[in-house]
């Protein structure tokens, strides 16, 4: 028998009752291989003010573009300590961040590779279904020829790319505008 | 290499839109582009995986988690999660966090004028066991005022949050209880086309799990997106929402 995926409903404001015992900042500990990054940013409504009630989930592959999940045919090692799921809460100024490595690049269609990204969900009050995105990496050629990216219309693409900070090795910066001007890209899966 | 099957796309009308006006924060939060159509890759179907050392017997049983109990109607809420096919989805992580049996949560930011009860915490979490069974022991949430629009009130509701096999199965949703008169009115109850998609959020009284003398059962079986029976490199489509 076929049955309907449930409906989606917000998290409303007081999330942080049920989600705060899983908060992950930090996805990839000391010794995990790879590039570290920190990635923080902002989320920001349609006013340009910020989403002090909002949070982002973050799935990702480690540095041989590995999952470490049972579907990921590859025959690549699945790396201790890392799980690569990271959950972060915004505060009153609606900032976020979170400290990761940058996955090695992971099978897309047509065999081709996707350029490193992080996928990532957001929820808010206010928000009756999450939203979904991606975090691709800065100074990245892979990103030209990304099959994702490609779908993107050019002059919204930069939406979905982390800026180097100046002056700071290893940080990045990556806002969520929820609407409007410069309004994030949002995927539909 | 690679070629497994994507998950469904949303059923028309069974989910919500994200602008919905009537509930007015969503007005300044939901986005106004098009959302741009994305086949599923190794980066859709996978997802987090939680072993059973993250659940314990605490974590699901809301009025056990201090020295006393927590004010208000112990109720057992029991039910299956499945898939679209009606597969079982086991050891897969649930999330829920409530309203005190006065409609008071123990968050900063709730200023209703109800008490807080010391000894209620209002969050769980559990693991779905091979069948895709779960079952937590808690006390029935009060229904609550919100700001919405002027006599706005919320119909008691437990918030659940699943992750299922895959990033592309992630679901937050909220469950409510059967006869209870606020629900017709309620906005974000409402936030659904399909009346019977909505529906399907009131959980059921059941007799079955139902303890005597200690609580009454409540079931609330929850479904996320099935596979789809096509390879995903040759999933084709156009909606967008």
């Amino acid at each position: 028998m076929s049955l309907r995926a449930t409906t989606s409903q917000t998290v409303g404001p007081f999330f942080s009752i049920g989600f705060s015992w899983l908060y992950r900042d930090n996805l990839a500990g000391e010794g995990v291989s790879g590039e570290h990054v920190e990635i923080s940013g902002r989320i920001l409504d349609g006013d340009g003010k910020p989403v002090p009630d909002g949070i982002v989930e973050i799935w990702q592959a480690n540095s041989q573009g590995k999952y470490a999940h049972p579907d990921d045919p590859q025959e690549k090692p699945i790396e201790e300590g890392f799980s690569g799921y990271g959950r972060v809460p915004t505060d009153d100024e609606g900032r976020f961040r979170f400290t990761t490595i940058k996955p090695e690049r992971v099978p897309g269609p047509d065999g081709k590779l996707q350029a490193p990204h992080l996928a990532v969900s957001v929820f808010t009050r206010g928000l009756l279904r999450r939203l979904i995105t991606r975090i691709y990496f800065p100074d990245e050629p892979s990103n030209a020829e990304d099959f994702a990216l490609n779908l993107v219309e050019p002059a919204r693409r930069a939406t979905l790319i982390a800026k180097k900070i100046q002056g700071r090795t290893g940080e990045l910066e990556w806002n969520v505008k929820l609407q409007g001007e410069g309004e994030t890209v949002f995927f539909d899966i | 290499m690679n070629k497994i099957p994507g998950y469904r796309r949303v059923f028309p009308g069974t989910q919500p839109p994200h602008l919905h006006p009537p509930y007015v924060s969503s007005l300044k939060r939901a986005p106004l582009q098009a959302l741009v159509a994305l086949p599923h890759t190794l980066s859709e179907i996978t997802g987090p995986v939680f072993g059973a050392e993250i659940a314990d017997d605490k974590a699901c049983d809301l009025t056990r988690q201090h020295s006393g109990d927590p004010v208000g109607e112990r109720i057992v809420v029991s039910g299956r999660v499945l898939d679209e096919d009606s597969r079982p989805v086991p050891s897969t992580l649930i999330e829920v966090w409530q309203a005190n049996a006065a409609g008071r949560y123990l968050h900063s930011r709730d200023q209703h004028n109800a008490p807080l009860d010391p000894n209620f915490t209002g969050c769980g979490h559990a693991l779905t066991d091979s069948e895709g069974r779960y079952r937590f022991v808690t006390i029935r949430p009060g229904e609550y005022p919100w700001g919405n629009h002027y006599n706005a009130w919320r119909p008691a509701h437990i918030h659940f949050s699943l992750f299922g096999p895959a990033f592309a199965t992630r679901l937050v949703t909220q469950m409510y209880f059967p006869g209870d008169p606020l629900i017709p009115y309620d906005t974000i109850f409402n936030c659904t086309d399909d009346e019977k998609a909505r529906n399907r959020l009131i959980s059921v009284f059941d007799w079955e799990t139902t303890i005597p003398s200690q609580a009454l059962g409540y079931r609330f079986d929850i479904v996320l997106s099935g596979r789809e029976s096509t390879p995903m490199e040759t999933h084709a489509h156009g909606e967008k929402s």
